[in-house]
């Protein structure tokens, strides 16, 4: 044997051991543990706390894609699925739920899941269905610096974020005070949810999977989206997060009903100037009725159902290494984090404001999605001024009930 | 094939075609160098959407890195996101889709060309319908069978697939480039002894490069460009470049590195223009020889 | 070619066809005619880290008995596709029987999501199928007459717009047409509108997408043009120049004589891509002002609600489309095969 064979055989066995180290820190031996997951900081960090489990003779795989929602359902419909584990939010975890593709974990939270918090656990008729760890939701990013030299005070309403929109406009510091993300499509239908969520009326026909926005509250929330579109740039409808934060950090606006896990990135040293950054401050949605016009959205992971017991188990172990506390705080910046120990920063406050103002979640039905959709592309003309909000909201209910009628919800 | 008309052109006529090329140049090219210079500065003045002259002066770039050019988009890219693995993906994706669809593309358009039975007008026309089919659905309808036969995620699915939704393209380009090569070559070899296989590979294959490279140079740009068949069917570890662009761009919770992408971009393309410089000469005289006549 | 020789030559590329096309247009049809099992629904308690709501949920279990009897859902013939989100016939007939006027009845025909799509397709279609033949032969003519030593990078630098991926071409632009971009300035200089953007109203929006579409594809027929002048045959040019024709007759009698083939494949190509367009709606993120029928496919299946049936059925209407569009060349085709053959 060459030296240089030595060698090899040396460093493999050392690495190998270290792999064992590593599972003998997760408490695993053996399994599969995939997990699917969107691609940003925050879940990197999650999935490398999971991934540190991996050597030994549990098999590790991971795959991050923007896309994951498009391929989610058909990798957990395969039996065996192709992941053990996916990072789902409110919307997703409905979608997987429709179809029987992930499983309850009340056994395992039990067996392995002692650190977890009460308010971490989605249960749906009593079982656990998915862990959360981290919250979003849009909310108010503003300038105070703009807002002062106006003269006004921090937008607590709607109404009080048109004055002072007008207030800023009038005085001539900008044209387009407002911003927000109307891009035709999910973001305006998740501008519609919000606001709707405003007024504190429920969508849906209770107990019934029948629309019920063809009313005052549904003209109440169109006429305040098109109100806000007049102090907005003229291309709002191409406006998604990306767009609405460039525009921010270019100084072009100063009241925003914006993602909170944008906050950090608006407050980073890249891309802005130092004037607009020491401006920047954050509050609660405002107000359309009594309630913040928001959804209060979290992100968790599910156990996939068509997987063997053992790999579930592998799994779960290795995704609570992942959300842990010292993790959560060696990333204070890229989430809300819902792990107990954690600290919010500065940059969590609108979540936090949100919620506590009684902010409702994103609604977990199992029909959201295509009302969601109807209502983004719906009522686009209403807002371009080529039809009114009654004809707006009657399209909407129109394609909404074809698509419930195609996916099974209406007879 | 000189063109005798040529020197007796009015020189006004001259101008005016010679300022038509010109104005055609600028657009075609204008984008591609704008992208290239913005590709050194940084996100704030590449969208300057404060004052479209940052994107030339360069104010913000020299606010944040100190001078009027940075090279951090690509050293994101390429260093930091490993941008190479995609582009050593999209090689090999490219280079296999390239050189089987123009194996089964020559057997198959060949055949075509020398048949006389009728179903080769209605084998061409099927192949016609089946173009027309919108990529995303094929693809949404791979996707259950793929992860059920543990075939997802990797490339040779994905070269197979691209393989076969170019078929259709590749059979009707050289399907007409073969009825211009004479049927007399092949046909008096057959009576010379030689099989129908001998025939196609001694006397069709040496003179067939001319349209297998141009129909070869539209396979080509089909597999470096997808977007919908790579972004659907590979996992993240397999992405080719355009994905892996895409995944660069952002999602609605967190920024995406634009810079990444712009500089990505440049490097992406940047092969392109080489493989045009290469084969620009076969491009044209493939189709010369005959590979577009209808 | 005997039948025998001609199966085994067309086998390889005839069965990746049948598996990877073939096959997936029979379930894209089958999917087209059936919609999911009513799904069986009840009011459960959810918990989540914000609060406690009573919501509807669906019984996945009783809904896949359901679906093991019959795999393929409800059959329902073909009324997804007569639907309110694809041909809307009755939706039509209503608004036909109470229209006010032709104008106010195509007004209420755009308002269906379908026809609004359709509308867009058919106007790209329309417009840059003929544009991009016109620009591309435009080009060939003017290159063939530089001096032959600029050709070479003068055809390089005419490709680029082709072959660079369309969904980063069109990203690209979007980036330079917005209002703060250098060519958004600059049309607001040239029209002294400081407020014009291409991106707020509908029609400037077409108009966008439309240029983008003329500068995508021009290079495609230029290249083929440029080849197919290249075989002009030059006795007979010259014997027309002998009997004294004009330079423009001579284009008209000769050359566009013998590049009508070329035409026809050109047009084959960009019929069949244009009905398709779809990257640049998405790259000019334009769904607000138009849409395709490739982008309703697309919202579609990958919308939050997942709509398989929804996106065959408009997938089969865009076959339907392109056989129609294309009919005029197929026939054309048809008795060129006759002459060959």
């Amino acid at each position: 044997m060459t030296i240089f064979k030595k060698t090899l055989v040396a460093g493999s066995l050392l690495l190998a051991s270290l792999g064992t180290a590593h599972a003998d820190g997760c408490g695993i031996e053996k399994g599969t543990v995939s997990i699917l997951a969107n691609d940003f900081p925050a879940l990197h960090a999650v999935v490398g706390g999971a991934e540190a489990c991996a050597g030994g003779g549990v098999e590790f795989s991971k795959n991050h894609n923007k896309d994951h929602k498009d391929i989610m359902v058909a990798a957990l419909t395969s039996d065996p699925s192709e992941y053990t584990t996916v990072i789902v939010a409110n919307s997703t975890l409905v979608t997987l739920m429709n179809d029987g593709l992930v499983r309850p974990i009340d056994d395992l939270v039990e067996k392995h899941g002692g650190s977890l918090a009460k308010n971490q656990l989605i249960t749906v008729d009593g079982k656990v269905m998915a862990v959360a760890f981290m919250a979003n939701a849009q909310h108010l990013f503003y300038r105070s610096d703009i807002l002062e030299a106006a003269g006004v005070e921090v937008p607590k309403t709607y109404d009080d974020v048109l004055a002072a929109a007008k207030a800023i406009k009038d005085k001539g510091l900008m044209d387009y005070p407002y911003i927000g993300t109307f891009k035709s499509g999910w973001n305006l239908g998740e501008e519609f949810v919000n606001m709707y969520m405003g007024t504190g009326a429920d969508m849906f026909k209770a107990g019934s999977a029948e629309l019920d926005i063809n009313n005052d509250n549904g003209v109440k929330t169109l006429e305040m989206l098109k109100s806000l579109t007049e102090y907005m740039n003229p291309d709002y409808l191409t406006f998604d997060s990306n767009a609405v934060q460039a525009e921010w950090e270019a100084g072009n606006a100063a009241l925003s009903n914006l993602w909170g896990s944008r906050a950090g990135a608006v407050l980073d040293d890249e891309g802005s100037t130092e004037e607009i950054v020491a401006g920047t401050a954050f509050a609660s949605a405002p107000m359309l009725g009594d309630t913040p016009a928001t959804t209060l959205w979290w992100d968790g992971f599910a156990i996939a159902a068509n997987t063997s017991d053992e790999d579930a188990e592998a799994t779960f172990i290795a995704m609570m290494n992942g959300v842990t506390t010292e993790m959560a705080n060696a990333n204070p910046d890229e989430a809300v984090w819902l792990i107990d120990g954690y600290t919010p920063g500065a940059k969590a406050v609108g979540v936090a404001a949100s919620a506590q103002a009684g902010a409702k979640p994103y609604p977990m039905l199992p029909y959201i999605g295509a009302l969601h959709t109807a209502a983004g592309a719906e009522i686009v003309e209403f807002l371009q001024g080529s039809e009114d909000a009654a004809t707006a909201l009657a399209d909407m209910e129109a394609a909404y009930n074809a698509a419930a009628k195609e996916a099974g919800f209406l007879e | 094939m000189e063109n005798t008309a040529q020197p007796r052109q009015s020189p006004l006529l001259r101008l005016f075609l010679g300022a038509f090329v010109i104005i055609w140049i600028v657009l075609a090219a204008f984008p591609f160098l704008w992208t290239l210079w913005g590709s050194f500065k940084v996100e704030a003045d590449f969208f300057s959407k404060v004052d479209w002259s940052f994107a030339l002066s360069g104010e913000r770039t020299i606010e944040q890195t100190g001078s009027a050019f940075t090279g951090a988009g690509y050293y994101g890219a390429w260093v930091q996101e490993e941008f190479w693995r995609a582009a050593i993906n999209t090689m090999i994706v490219t280079f296999f889709v390239v050189i089987i669809s123009l194996t089964l593309g020559t057997l198959g358009g060949y055949a075509l060309s020398r048949s006389t039975f009728r179903y080769t007008f209605w084998i061409l026309i099927a192949a016609l319908v089946f173009r027309a089919m919108p990529h995303i659905t094929l693809v949404s309808g791979y996707l259950l069978p793929f992860f059920e036969l543990n075939v997802w995620g990797i490339l040779p699915t994905t070269i197979v697939v691209l393989v076969a939704i170019n078929q259709p393209f590749t059979l009707w380009m050289l399907h007409s480039f073969f009825l211009n090569i004479p049927k007399d070559l092949d046909e008096s070899a057959m009576v010379d002894g030689c099989t129908r296989f001998q025939a196609f590979r001694h006397v069709i294959i040496p003179v067939m490069w001319p349209g297998v490279i141009t129909t070869g140079l539209f396979s080509f740009l089909l597999a470096y460009n997808d977007f919908a068949i790579t972004t659907m069917l590979l996992s993240q570890d397999n992405q080719t470049m355009v994905p892996k662009i895409g995944s660069f761009l952002g999602t609605t919770q967190v920024q995406g590195n634009v810079m990444f992408a712009v500089a990505a971009v440049v490097s992406a393309t940047a092969p392109l223009f080489i493989l045009v410089l290469f084969f620009q000469r076969q491009i044209v005289s493939g189709l010369t020889a005959g590979a577009v006549k209808g | 070619m005997p039948h025998r020789a001609f199966f085994w030559f067309i086998l390889p590329s005839a069965l990746a066809m049948l598996l990877f096309i073939a096959l997936p247009i029979v379930s894209v049809i089958l999917q087209s005619v059936h919609i999911e099992h009513p799904k069986v629904m009840s009011e459960v308690e959810t918990c989540g880290p914000f609060n406690c709501t009573t919501e509807m949920r669906v019984d996945a279990e009783a809904t896949a008995e359901l679906r093991q009897a019959q795999p393929l859902g409800k059959y329902i013939g073909l009324e997804t596709y007569l639907n309110r989100n694809h041909l809307a016939f009755e939706v039509v007939k209503t608004q036909w029987q109470e229209r006010e006027g032709f104008f106010s009845f195509i007004r209420g025909l755009y308002n269906l999501p379908f026809y609004k799509a359709l509308a867009f397709t058919l106007t790209y279609t329309f417009v840059v199928t003929p544009l991009v033949i016109v620009l591309g032969f435009s080009i060939a003519v003017a290159v063939n007459a530089i001096p032959r030593i600029m050709r070479g990078s003068v055809i390089f630098v005419s490709l680029l717009p082709m072959i660079v991926t369309p969904l980063i071409g069109s990203l690209v632009l979007f980036w330079m047409v917005d209002a703060n971009g250098v060519i958004g300035s600059a049309i607001q200089h040239i029209f002294n509108d400081p407020n014009l953007s291409l991106k707020a109203s509908p029609f400037l929006t077409w108009i966008m997408l439309l240029v983008y579409g003329v500068w995508h594809s021009a290079p495609f027929a230029f290249v083929v043009f440029y080849a197919g002048l290249q075989t002009v045959p030059q006795d007979t040019l010259e014997s027309a120049m002998i009997d004294g024709a004009s330079r423009w007759e001579r284009i008209r009698y000769v050359v566009l004589p013998h590049l009508a083939p070329l035409v026809t494949f050109v047009a084959l190509i960009q019929l069949m891509d244009n009905f398709r367009v779809f990257e640049p709606v998405v790259g000019f993120n334009a769904s607000a002002s138009a849409t395709s029928l490739s982008w309703i496919i697309y919202n579609d299946l990958f919308g939050q609600q997942q709509l398989f049936g929804s996106a065959a059925a408009t997938s089969m209407l865009t076959i339907l489309g392109v056989c129609i569009l294309l009919m005029p060349v197929l026939v054309r085709t048809w008795r060129q095969y006759k002459v060959v053959h």
